[in-house]
């Protein structure tokens, strides 16, 4: 039988995390060969390979069928899907890496609490400036999802790859959306969060290729997982 | 399939000359519009929605260009480029490929590269006589393609902007309802809030807005000044202080408001559910006369119009009318249409148009220019005749 490969965060606080949860459900992870920090194979199941990405590479891996099975945030998952692609599917959340994707604005816009008033100011907005309101983010996805299913469509995005809340400030953007866990960040940047700007309550998730969650192999990962996982 | 067949090419080929002089016969001007364009002019004139389907690449400079996912704005460009007098009446077609993302499987109907004919009219002197001579255009050269049947569709975005101009309220609020008439949704959700069937709940901004009450625009200004000052907060954004305590006033302002009448409402509710025979139509518009003059006026364009499409001896027979038709592109003032057909027994749109009075202020004229246009889907068009029997 061909083995199913799975892939693991191969650095930082999600890395960590995961081999925990692994840890605690009997799970072992053994490296192996010449490329020993980037390969392994997982002690306990027999036939899956795994192989260490970082938590963006995982889901690209998952679109381009590289890999079989990952463990990344939902945050990146959900943004780099289409709506209805259904061909790769949440099959476990996994309880950490716990981020709200939200969207936020200067908090001196005393007058903006919701989508629906950025939809108001985005009229005046473009009358004395002659351009879109604009928003930086690296979800581009997830975004215009949201914001077209809140009917707001006056906007441009900026991508920001880095110290996305820092673009109003500098002038590049006038909202941001962002992960946030604790809100000081935004705060420390003078932004705050709209009442309904809140786009996905985000952790990290076990995903799969659609093609083959029937296997019994991950049948039997998500069964000895499962009853490890500290929910969110 | 990677690319078409010579056979494939020259069919499309023939039957587009067969639409192209149609329209050249009719006394426009055959051009063809630049394939890339600045993507900056489409980004800003249809917003996120547009771009999310657009192929947009920036050049070795870095400039953001995108591959035009339509024709109407690049002809819209072409004409203010090359016109002597922009203001001045003036008639284009063109024929080319159009490109436009198709996110999973959209399927072979919806390819991400099609080609597109059709004509953009600027400062027509007769406007329903304009309008009835692009709907006859487009249904001569589906005719001329070899197509047999298909059905109509048409809508008034003017007549629904009048409705609401005829119904007392701010104009803040028919600025809403107009606004998101192209979500159901969202558009009855805002109705509802309106006409007071939901409780304004509290927000995270309420204290701010009970903090202007009464206030004049001084005031107010001199409340945003102290509120941040007292937190220190920046101004960022792009919003100036009279900008924001001017929309807090208003905000207020809309509080004391008293709610949209059971009676408008449902004058509202009854409008956006009329769809039937378009000949019927004018009878069943007659029912939303009141004493106010705007629905009247745009009642009389709608009529006007009708009067110039049957003149033109279209057969309007099966043709429909909906008061939510909008079309899906927001650059729509007034007159829409849509022409359908059948392709394997499913329901394909073949060609649209419609008016689109402020697009070009938009994108840069000097003044507004009314405009009126019509795309075919070419590719489309040849699959249907041939799946006709």
């Amino acid at each position: 039988m061909k083995s199913l490969s799975l892939a693991l965060p191969s650095k930082g606080r999600l890395m960590e995390a995961t081999q925990l949860l692994l840890a605690r459900a009997g799970l072992h992870i053994e490296r192996s060969g010449a490329t020993r920090t980037y390969r392994g194979t997982l002690s306990g199941i027999e036939g899956v390979d795994l192989v260490f990405l970082s938590a963006a590479e995982i889901v690209s891996a998952l679109k381009e069928k590289a890999a079989d099975l990952g463990v990344t945030g939902e945050d990146l998952l959900r943004d780099g899907l289409t709506s209805d692609d259904g061909t790769i599917e949440v099959l476990l959340r996994l309880g950490f890496g716990p981020a709200d994707v939200a969207v936020a604005v200067p908090q001196c816009w005393l007058d903006v609490a919701s989508i629906s008033d950025l939809d108001e100011i985005s009229a005046r907005f473009y009358a004395k400036h002659g351009r879109r309101l604009r928003v930086a983010t690296k979800y581009l996805g997830l975004t215009r999802r949201f914001f077209a299913e809140k009917g707001f469509t006056s906007y441009r995005i900026v991508e920001s790859t880095g110290a996305t809340e820092g673009a109003p400030a500098t002038g590049s953007a006038e909202i941001i959306v962002d992960i946030t866990t604790t809100g000081s960040t935004l705060k420390a940047n003078y932004l705050k969060v709209l009442d309904d700007g809140v786009i996905l309550r985000s952790e990290a998730v076990l995903a799969a290729r659609m093609a083959i969650i029937d296997d019994m192999r991950v049948k039997a990962l998500i069964t000895q997982l499962a009853g490890h996982v500290r929910p969110r | 399939m990677a690319g078409k067949t010579s056979a494939e090419r020259e069919a499309l080929d023939a039957q587009n000359r067969r639409i192209m002089t149609v329209f050249t016969r009719a006394g426009f001007d055959f051009i063809s519009p630049d394939i890339i364009q600045p993507a900056d002019m489409f980004l800003e004139s249809s917003g996120e929605n547009i771009r999310s389907r657009t192929y947009v690449f920036a050049d070795p400079s870095g400039a953001e260009l995108c591959l035009r996912p339509d024709l109407t704005v690049p002809a819209c460009r072409y004409h203010l480029s090359h016109a002597a007098d922009v203001g001045a009446e003036a008639r284009y077609c063109y024929s080319g490929p159009a490109f436009r993302y198709q996110p999973g499987n959209a399927g072979n109907h919806a390819p991400g590269e099609f080609d597109q004919a059709g004509i953009e009219w600027f400062s027509a002197p007769a406007p329903e006589a304009a309008e009835g001579e692009v709907l006859a255009l487009a249904i001569k050269a589906l005719d001329s393609a070899g197509l047999k049947a298909y059905r109509i569709k048409v809508g008034d975005l003017a007549l629904f902007g009048a409705l609401l101009k005829s119904i007392e309220m701010p104009e803040r609020w028919r600025h809403r309802l107009r606004h998101q008439f192209w979500r159901p949704a969202n558009f009855h959700s805002t109705l509802d809030l309106l006409a007071g069937a939901r409780s304004k709940s509290r927000t995270s901004i309420s204290d701010h807005v009970d903090a202007v009450s009464g206030a004049d625009m001084p005031r107010a200004v001199a409340y945003v000044e102290k509120t941040l000052a007292a937190d220190d907060l920046p101004l960022t954004g792009g919003r100036s202080v009279e900008d924001i305590a001017q929309r807090l006033l208003e905000k207020s302002h809309d509080r004391s408001e008293s709610p949209l009448p059971k009676a408008a409402r449902e004058r509202i509710e009854s409008y956006l559910a009329i769809d039937g025979p378009l000949s019927d139509t004018p009878a069943v518009l007659q029912k939303f006369i009141s004493a106010s003059p705007a629905f009247t006026a745009a009642l009389e364009n709608f009529s006007r119009r009708l009067r110039e499409i049957k003149k033109r001896r279209i057969d309007t027979i099966g043709a429909r009318f909906s008061a939510v038709f909008g079309r899906s592109l927001e650059y729509y003032t007034g007159f829409v249409f849509e022409i359908e057909g059948d392709l394997h027994g499913e329901t394909v749109q073949l060609a649209g148009g419609g008016r689109y009075d402020s697009l070009m202020l938009e994108i840069g004229a000097p003044k507004k220019i009314p405009a009126i246009g019509c795309a075919i889907q070419t590719e489309r068009l040849l699959a249907a005749i041939r799946a006709q029997r």
